[in-house]
């Protein structure tokens, strides 16, 4: 039984925004002053029962939590080794862990008077997350999402049109992630004194990444209790996948004071590892600064942000929140990657094993999770953060096998 | 004293102001820069802002962004830039600025990236996402150097914090006239002029207006209140048309637009 240890990670960031080396605010002036005001709130709010009451009723009666902890029977004998467990964020209202953000976020823009949101996505799940707390709210909304992943991600591309939201489609750059949150900061550079920049991920200046992470951590208390109420203990390993880092950061960091319990995440090592041809900054980059923060990045000499790739548009971006960095120098945390191809072969392993059709982003910490199950005892447990679910890739990962959709 | 502080003693001596144009590194090539920079400071440029290509501007507008993909795709290099300013910058009168992401600074290291700066004769850099409180160890590097680092206040900054920027910028102040990206504008804030001449009255820095300023009205307008005006996009997508109307006619045309802002300015 894992015991609380004094290497906790419950005073980072510190004031000025760093986790360690890692974080801070590199944004152009015109940011600050709101960033200071968004940092102020949420420090009112963290010490508010009321609000702390309200997100966790939303959470409750809105969002369905808790979300269960499955045992995937039939996944654990395929492997024969640890146990798998499955924390089931694919169960939330939406489909994703990212509801967990935007409501918090929300109810923050409309403690600051704000009625405007915008939002970047990738994959398209916090996208339709915002747009739906925007909707229960009735606050206005604009998600910056870029070309090719509303070509990747056409369901949830319509979802968001449906629930009200104005999809702004983004041409700059790779057409991806990394563009559309530009695209979302020059909006804000014009936009800030009444708009709210609900981020979906825990990247970004000071104090986002702080915020998503402690909105994502009911992820982390939620499973450290079902686990103690369901197999009478901690996991021995918990697995989440990385792009941006939000479901890893929101299930980790509860455990990080059980030292006992071994954290590993999973970057999306697309088609191999050459430059280009992955989204594991973690794995192959090294420090930089990119979008307000100091962390690990895929940068070229010069600094520039390179392209990277992932079959799965929530993993592709080319960083990665600054506490994940932290925790990869602490050793806290050991950080892999897994192929495109592994992943699918994950994604088809649980669907036809345990009737489960996850998200391709979790799909990435599943196929580690597989192949460390298979090398533990019997007697362990892995659990899984099965972050979304997959419905929103059916019709990309028919094109990707050839087959055709609808 | 920097060769900025020497610029702007010299203006204030005389009672004039300094026309700032901004141009981007590389767009389309470095050959072609080189030869606006100096045909901006023959039509009466008093300094001159070289744009660092970013893969990721996020306080630019299209124009600015567009030059910088450009330039990109055309794969110039940070080494290759800092060895045309090198050639030019001895060529011309006036001081030198690169405007650069910090993650292009950090990324070449602080020192060596002050370093380079100065064995090239460039007098200082503007870094747009490095807010005052990241910015002490650059800081550091460039005053041990008599580099400027030039910082940065918008109509978004308190007036406090106005007040502490002004004492760690050197060079000048920047006066963002705009809560926005960079971009040409009609209308400028109606308060702008107030709020820049409060803000001259609190400090001995010259304090130059940038973002949105592009007409010679804009010029008449704001010079009485500041120390320059810096104008970008209205460059940059001139020097644009250099691929389809041809070099010389674009040197040409951008020589005339900065000599008639710099007329506007008396």
């Amino acid at each position: 039984m894992s015991t609380p240890s004094d290497q906790s990670s419950a005073q980072v960031p510190d004031a000025a925004g760093r986790f360690g080396d890692f974080g801070g605010r590199y944004v152009p002036e015109t940011l600050v002053h709101a960033l200071d005001l968004l940092a102020q709130e949420y420090e009112t709010a963290r010490g508010d029962a009321n609000f702390q009451a309200e997100l966790d009723e939303l959470l409750k009666n809105y969002v369905g939590r808790p979300s269960p902890l499955t045992f995937a029977r039939r996944l654990t004998e395929h492997c024969s080794g640890a146990e798998i467990w499955l924390k089931r964020e694919d169960l939330n209202h939406t489909g994703a862990h990212k509801i967990n953000n935007t409501l918090g976020q929300a109810l923050l823009t409309m403690r600051m008077g704000k009625k405007r949101v915008i939002a970047e996505t990738g994959a398209g799940q916090h996208g339709v997350a915002t747009a739906t707390a925007c909707a229960h709210f009735g606050l206005e909304c604009i998600v910056y999402m870029g070309e090719e992943d509303i070509r990747r991600q056409a369901p949830n591309v319509f979802s968001m049109k449906l629930l009200g939201a104005e999809v702004r489609p983004v041409t700059s750059g790779s057409r991806t992630l990394r563009d559309a949150i530009n695209e979302a900061m020059r909006d804000w550079m014009g936009s800030v004194e009444s708009t709210h920049y609900i981020l979906g991920s825990v990247v970004g200046p000071h104090p986002f990444p702080q915020i998503v992470r402690d909105f994502q951590s009911v992820i982390g208390r939620e499973t450290v209790e079902q686990c103690r109420t369901q197999f009478k203990g901690l996991p021995e390993l918990v697995v989440a996948c990385v792009g941006g880092g939000s479901n890893a950061a929101g299930m980790f960091y509860p455990f990080i004071e059980h030292q006992d319990v071994a954290l590993v995440g999973v970057e999306a090592g697309g088609r191999g590892n050459e430059p280009g041809q992955h989204a594991s900054p973690l794995t192959y980059g090294r420090p930089g600064v990119l979008h307000g923060s100091f962390s690990y990045v895929m940068q070229d000499e010069d600094g520039q942000t390179c392209d990277v790739h992932s079959m799965s548009a929530g993993l592709d971006y080319p960083g990665v929140g600054p506490e994940h960095s932290y925790w990869k120098s602490t050793g806290r945390v050991s950080y892999t990657s897994c192929t495109d191809d592994e992943a699918m072969h994950a994604f088809d392993t649980l669907a036809r094993l345990e009737g489960i059709l996850p998200a391709l982003e979790s799909s990435h910490a599943l196929a580690q999770a597989m192949q460390l199950a298979g090398k533990r005892s019997t007697d362990e447990r892995i659990v899984v953060c099965l972050s979304g679910r997959g419905d929103k890739d059916a019709s990309e990962i028919a094109r990707l096998k050839g087959e055709s959709f609808g | 004293m920097s060769a900025i502080d020497q610029l702007f003693t010299e203006l204030r001596s005389k009672n004039r102001k300094a026309l700032m144009p901004f141009v981007t590194a590389g767009d389309p090539d470095l050959d072609f820069t080189s030869a606006v920079i100096q045909k901006m400071v023959g039509s009466g440029a008093s300094l001159v802002e070289v744009g660092i290509p970013y893969s990721d501007p996020i306080a630019d507008g299209p124009v600015i962004q567009a030059s910088y993909t450009r330039a990109l795709e055309n794969n110039v290099k940070l080494a290759e830039i800092l060895n045309m300013l090198g050639t030019v910058a001895p060529q011309v009168s006036a001081p030198l600025v690169t405007m650069v992401s910090y993650a292009i600074i950090y990324r070449h290291g602080l020192e060596k990236y002050a370093d380079e700066l100065v064995q090239r004769g460039v007098s200082g850099m503007i870094v747009p996402d490095l807010p005052v409180e990241e910015s002490s160890r650059l800081s550091e590097e460039c005053r041990a150097r008599d580099l400027s680092l030039v910082q940065l206040v918008t109509p978004t900054t308190p007036p406090d914090r106005a007040l502490r920027i002004t004492e760690t910028s050197s060079g000048f102040l920047y006066y963002v006239s705009v809560a926005g990206i960079t971009g040409e504008r009609t209308e400028l804030p109606a308060d702008l002029v107030e709020r820049v001449a409060w803000l001259r009255e609190q400090t001995p820095l010259p304090v130059c207006i940038g973002f949105g300023i592009s007409q010679p009205e804009h010029v008449r307008l704001l010079f009485p209140v500041a120390d320059g005006l810096i104008v970008g996009s209205a460059i940059v997508r001139r020097v644009a048309k250099a691929v389809d109307s041809g070099r010389e006619k674009t040197l040409d045309e951008v020589g005339k637009y900065v000599a008639s802002l710099v007329a506007a300015l008396k």
